[in-house]
């Protein structure tokens, strides 16, 4: 097995993950890309998506991104979102509530609506929701 | 004389008045803890944002985004005032305001249009009073819990107006959070991005630059990320300046309860003083009436 790379995911409120890890792969606006020890520098910016990432003990784990960016180094990845939740943390109801409030705001035929910010919280909130129905599937 | 009553009810008075400053005093110190909090939190995301910014930037074209480049000619100015909500937190308020005024003049002095955006009531207020332009407000923001997108919603309504061109220039007035004993208002400019901000100016960085710049791989291109990476910039900013001005806010609110607790401590000594004063000159006035009615009484 390859040398361990590690993982930092960064919110302004809080580090979500700070570990060592054998393999990170997360949604680049470009696509999905994965890191693995030795990369090539590279930075990218992320969509709102699930970063996945294998534990040195082999166990996957899903956390939640809200879009950002992505610093990836020979022997770190560092990840810089507004908002990244893991999986177990992922408030599935409130999520929920988010997606309904945002599709209300967009059938509405009010004026004022501001389109891409309910479509962004819309996605935000259709995400978490399928890491959560995803994440539970597979585990 | 006042009379021995009196004396008492202002010193119980008195008293009430340091249980209360005291107790302000401890909330302001336990608010304060979490306001640090945030702010030590934030560090970390707040740095390596900085140095992956000064890496892009470094590398993507001079005038590759509207938010960088200024303005010819600065006809409208817009002031982000941060202050709190509450008083009793000694010159925190009248500082900032200050700041504001005067920089506001200075650039009305240069007949440029002022307007306001506040945070914190105490600015609202005297933005009303002085009948200043206000354009947007939020309350409970300074010194309470708020998140990073609190910071983002804002500044991203700051950048619209900027680049719509109802503003030519934001900047953002706050206190800054130097010691317990230091929180000076500054004036921050938002908007255009100065250039200090995208590139990294301390030596380090400059040289860990070099260190891995050439090798960077960026997608999408690094006028892309640039791009999508400033106006975050801004929100990072203004999330700072937040974060700051609510420690810096606790902090002058605990300095100035700690002083009137203080002078409470000075007050009730003296006034108990004159209350001891008073009860021995009651004593003496009436030992001297029983002494005076018995020499009376004998003659």
């Amino acid at each position: 097995m390859a040398e361990n790379i590690q993982l930092e995911i960064v919110t302004p409120e809080k580090y979500v993950v700070s570990e060592a890890t054998q393999i990170v792969m997360a949604p680049g606006t470009l696509g999905e890309f994965g890191v693995l020890s030795g990369h090539t520098p590279f930075l990218t910016s992320l969509q709102v998506g699930k970063v996945r990432y294998r534990d040195t003990k082999g166990d996957e784990h899903l956390i939640f991104v809200s879009g950002g960016f992505a610093e990836a180094l020979p022997d770190k990845v560092t990840i810089l979102a507004e908002s990244a939740e893991r999986l177990e943390n992922i408030d599935y109801e409130r999520a929920k509530a988010a997606y309904e409030r945002a599709q209300q705001r967009l059938a509405g035929d009010k004026e004022d609506v501001d389109f891409a910010r309910a479509r962004a919280a819309m996605q935000r909130a259709l995400t978490r929701m399928n890491i959560v129905q995803g994440g539970g599937s597979t585990h | 004389m006042a009379s021995l009553k009196e004396v008492k009810s202002k010193i119980n008075g008195v008293k009430k008045t340091k249980q209360i400053t005291k107790a302000m005093n401890m909330v302001a110190a336990s608010k304060l803890r979490g306001a640090q909090t945030a702010m030590e939190s934030f560090h970390p995301y707040a740095e390596k944002f900085a140095e992956v910014l000064g890496n892009i930037a470094g590398k993507a074209g001079d005038e590759v985004s509207p938010l960088l480049i200024p303005r010819e000619e600065v006809k409208n100015v817009h002031i982000v005032l941060l202050t709190s909500d509450r008083g009793l937190c000694g010159g925190f308020n009248t500082n900032l305001i200050e700041k504001a005024e005067a920089f506001m003049e200075e650039k009305a002095n240069a007949g440029v249009n002022v307007s306001f955006t506040n945070f914190g009531k105490k600015g609202r207020d005297w933005c009303r009073r002085e009948k200043l332009t206000r354009v947007d407000e939020y309350l409970n923001v300074v010194g309470a819990k708020f998140g990073f997108n609190t910071a983002s919603t804002s500044a991203q309504k700051l950048i619209d107006a900027f680049l719509s061109g109802e503003y030519d220039e934001v900047h953002v007035v706050y206190s800054r959070f130097m010691s317990m004993a230091s929180q000076p208002p500054v004036v921050q400019q938002l908007l255009p991005i100065p250039v200090i901000e995208s590139v990294e100016g301390t030596e380090e960085a400059v040289e860990e630059e070099k260190g891995y710049l050439p090798e960077h791989i960026c997608e999408p291109s690094p006028d892309a990320l640039l791009n999508t990476m400033l106006p975050r910039n801004v929100y990072v900013q203004l999330y700072n300046a937040l974060l700051e001005t609510s420690t810096s806010e606790h902090a002058a609110r605990m300095k100035a309860m700690d002083n009137a607790t203080k002078a409470c401590d000075d007050m009730i000594e003296s006034l108990t003083l004159a209350y001891n004063k008073a009860r021995q000159a009651a004593i003496t006035m009436e030992l001297m009436d029983i002494v005076g009615g018995a020499e009376a009484l004998r003659g």
